[in-house]
């Protein structure tokens, strides 16, 4: 990455994080924290205000729209909120350049893969009334 | 850009004297990389277990109900915490704000007790749901 020599000092230092860039990454990671911090206190809150923790109950509880929505919201920014805070782990450990984008590359399809199961487990238990 | 130049290092987590703030700096990411792996996994197989009916909900409630489920469980939550406050005072610090020694070591001290004191409030709020 070369920038010749009459890069300013700031231009220099610039873009060359461990990451090589980042802002938006930065801000992405932040705005899902505050998101995951609004909806993990409405899990917690929902769950503790339930009746009891069996199947019927918990079926009926997120079949519901007031529970199915805000839980889709918490799996699609919790899996993007650890995917990020992930990536940054690996560029700080892996110091090679292929093997880094290797493990980018496995954690997004980790990542898409899982929210993938719970967003078809949501599906089901909102739309499939039976088994 | 060589990956394969030898570059001077900077001093690593061997080599500074153990402080809370590096402790709940450390923990950030332990916490936060364990909530990811271990927490979502929980999160989208809670899901799937609730959609496919009563023989996968009460495979799922076994496992975690087991002494060790709990343990893994009890880990989730103090990790939850302990990244929720921590990732509160890295809002704070981002502003450049909380940055003098006293202020900077008070409040990492704050997050440790803070977490803990919140896991033990969550299971007893969460043990009295159905009672």
């Amino acid at each position: 990455m070369s920038q010749g020599e009459s890069a300013t000092p700031l231009g220099k230092v610039r873009g060359l994080g461990s990451a090589r860039e980042g802002g938006h990454h930065w801000l992405e990671e932040r705005f899902t924290s505050v998101a995951l911090l609004l909806l993990s206190f409405w899990l917690l809150f929902s769950l503790i205000m339930l009746p009891d923790l069996s199947l019927v109950i918990i079926k009926e509880w997120l079949g519901s729209a007031w529970a199915a929505i805000p839980m889709t919201l918490l799996v699609i920014t919790a899996f993007k909120h650890g995917l990020d805070g992930l990536k940054v782990v690996v560029d700080d450990y892996v110091h090679d350049e292929g093997t880094r984008i290797g493990f980018h590359y496995f954690l997004a399809m980790a990542a898409i893969a899982g929210a993938s199961v719970a967003l078809f487990a949501l599906a089901k238990i909102v739309f499939g009334a039976t088994a | 850009m060589n990956s394969k130049t030898e570059r001077p290092l900077s001093p690593h987590l061997t080599i500074w004297k153990w402080g809370p703030h590096m402790l709940v700096s450390i923990l950030h990411r332990v916490t936060g990389s364990g909530l990811t792996v271990i927490g979502l996994g929980v999160l989208a197989w809670w899901l799937a277990a609730i959609a496919g009916g009563e023989v996968t909900y009460d495979r799922f409630t076994k496992v975690v109900g087991h002494p060790a489920g709990l343990v893994v469980l009890a880990g989730l939550t103090w990790a939850f915490w302990q990244h929720l406050f921590s990732g509160l005072r890295h809002l704070v610090l981002d502003t450049g704000a909380g940055y003098e020694l006293r202020t900077n070591r008070f409040w990492a001290v704050m997050t440790l007790a803070g977490s803990l004191l919140a896991t033990a409030v969550t299971w007893y709020l969460l043990a009295g749901v159905g009672k």
